[in-house]
């Protein structure tokens, strides 16, 4: 009996925590979103700016995730199978997006990159302006969401091993073969959740945009910051109803995978 | 010879794994390494293999020298003690992986896999993952992988080695069959005495990064070059200061010349074999072994006196031999 008491309080006491700080407040934001009703919340998310902004989130999540993709697995596979020197560093080094507030990170672009910064004014001067514009935009994004996808794999290759791989280079694979009909293959999963994991946090990136990208509304004003703005300027209807469909965006990443878990963990107990 | 590898040496930082070896390996033959795990003959294996580049030396397969050749260009078969099996594809589709890669023909390659599951008796399992398969049945799938690609070589690492003893003997078993059938040139590495001595026609001892001694099963038992091979290879027993085989000892009722009388203190009917414990008029104990018939003739019981004299011994230092034997007992680490 006391076992089944606490299993029911430790459920409570998780199901509370959820609903506190996450069913609640995202529910409301749906509530209100769609209060005014439907037709008041397609005017909301169709008008030119609120248009423009989700487009610009798209672009930078469409440009920041592949990047990612391609770095994490090239990382993680220096990391965990690389012969050379600094993979230590390399694997420390990774985590610095994570640890560094995204503002901090929006700065030292601006730094760089700026009118004023290293290579800014050169930039600037051949007519490529970063900041204040949208490849100052993807780089911040890409920076703040660089470590999921590393992150994820990194583990995945350790406990895979290297036997698999030596097995398919006697057999006459080269590297490239290799990567492609063992490696991938292997870490597909853990890739496919760090991808969703670099997604998310892409779409819902602020801080490091905000600041590189000067808040220009109907210009360089992300789906994010123009919720922010909306937000407040008090309008708002807007701001909730752009907050759902960025919300919504996310969910949809995130149910897909697990979808595909199942599927995945489903057929994988048809065949045993 | 099929194999030459000639003075190799090969460190891991300041581990020396291979300190000038060299090894002739018979065309066709099937050649076991053996020695204590950490002794480096894995290391080798992996050398010739390509998997580890050597420091210096020469590996030749077929008179070629493939020292800097790719592990992609050495035309070896590789069976990993772990089987290496690739999780997330079918056993058909892991024995096609090497002609795939070979770029043959739909036909031709469904040809050869199904005609190897059959010779490795995988035939109804060729659609399962190797989750659902045993050990004994994944080691299979990957010994056809290996042979799939028809190599000239085929190098076996601890391939038993991860498997419990009833499927160790009948892979055994199995194993020299298929050699019979397919005799490509084979070297199995082995810390497992009884497996080196019934598969291979030519055993290598290795150990500290170092050949002990080559020879067939019978040289090597009957003339063990070191009191390491003399213990690792078989049982010793210390008589009288002699290094001899347990079995080399004959026990008497009556002394005769040349025999030391003795006191049984134990005798232990081990199915066919009696272990028989001595002790010397001198006060040092010795094991003999007896077959079942010698002890019967004797009538031996304890606290018999006997007389043992020694047909055979072995001019070699007897406590690293027996040191040796204590090492084989030692359970290798999985």
């Amino acid at each position: 009996m006391p076992e089944r008491l606490s299993r029911i309080s430790l459920r409570s006491v998780a199901l509370f925590y959820l609903l506190a700080i996450l069913f609640i407040p995202v529910g409301l934001v749906f509530f209100r979103a769609f209060e005014p009703g439907l037709a008041a919340f397609w005017t909301a998310v169709s008008s030119p700016d609120a248009q423009h902004a989700l487009w610009l989130t798209f672009i930078c999540t469409i440009v920041a995730v592949p990047l990612n993709t391609i770095f994490g697995i090239a990382a993680a596979l220096y990391v965990v199978r690389g012969k050379g020197p600094g993979r230590k560093a390399l694997d420390a080094i990774i985590d610095i997006p994570f640890a560094i507030s995204p503002v901090v990170v929006g700065l030292a672009l601006v730094l760089v990159y700026g009118e004023n910064g290293w290579f800014g004014s050169s930039l600037v001067s051949s007519g490529f302006q970063v900041i204040f514009a949208l490849p100052g935009m993807i780089l911040a994004t890409t920076f703040v969401c660089l470590p999921f996808v590393a992150r994820e794999v990194i583990p995945t290759l350790r406990e895979l091993g290297d036997e698999q791989e030596q097995a398919a280079q006697t057999l006459g694979a080269n590297s490239w073969q290799t990567f492609w009909r063992i490696t991938l293959p292997s870490i597909k999963w853990a890739l496919g959740y760090g991808i969703v994991l670099t997604t998310a946090r892409a779409i819902g990136e602020f801080g490091a945009v905000a600041v590189v990208s000067g808040h220009i509304v109907g210009q360089t004003d992300t789906a994010t910051l123009y919720v922010a703005n909306q937000f407040e300027n008090f309008n708002l209807p807007v701001a909730y109803a752009v907050s759902v469909v960025l919300a919504t965006a996310a969910l949809f990443v995130i149910f897909s995978m697990t979808l595909l878990q199942r599927r995945q963990e489903r057929s994988i107990k048809e065949e045993s | 010879m099929a194999i030459a590898v000639e003075n190799v040496t090969k460190h891991f930082g300041d581990f020396a794994a291979l300190e000038d070896v060299s090894v002739d390996v018979p065309d066709g033959s099937l050649t076991a390494l053996l020695g204590p795990s950490g002794g480096g003959k894995s290391t080798l294996l992996r050398v010739i293999a390509g998997l580890e580049l050597p420091d210096k030396g020469i590996v030749r397969i077929a008179g070629e020298d493939v020292t800097a050749h790719a592990p992609q260009k050495r035309d070896v078969g590789f069976v990993f003690q772990h089987y290496a099996a690739f999780k997330h594809l079918t056993v058909r589709d892991n024995v096609a992986f090497g002609l795939k890669i070979r770029k043959r023909g739909k036909a031709e390659t469904r040809k050869t896999v199904d005609e190897l599951l059959e010779l490795v008796q995988l035939g109804g399992l060729a659609d399962r993952y190797p989750d659902q398969l045993s050990g004994g049945q994944r080691q299979r799938m990957a010994l056809a992988r290996a042979l799939a690609v028809q190599p000239r070589v085929l190098l076996l690492d601890e391939p038993f080695g991860a498997l419990d003893v009833k499927v160790r003997a009948d892979l055994r078993a199995w194993l020299l069959r298929l050699h019979d059938e397919w005799p490509v040139t084979t070297i199995i590495v082995t810390h497992d005495r009884e497996e080196a001595m019934e598969l291979a026609s030519q055993i290598v001892v290795v150990r500290n990064g170092r050949v002990e001694q080559t020879g067939t099963p019978d040289e090597l038992y009957d003339n063990p070059g070191t009191s390491f091979v003399a213990g690792f290879i078989g049982p010793v027993a210390n008589f009288d200061g002699r290094l001899v085989r347990p079995h080399d000892l004959t026990v008497l009722d009556e002394a005769e010349p040349g025999t030391r009388e003795a006191l049984v203190r134990r005798v232990a009917r081990v199915g066919f074999e009696v272990r028989v414990q001595l002790l010397l008029d001198s006060g040092d104990p010795v094991e003999v072994l007896l077959t079942r018939r010698e002890a019967d003739a004797l009538e031996i019981e304890e606290n018999d006196i006997v007389h043992v004299r020694s047909e055979r011994s072995f001019d070699l230092p007897v406590d690293e031999a027996i040191a040796a034997g204590e090492e084989v007992a030692v359970p290798e680490p999985a």
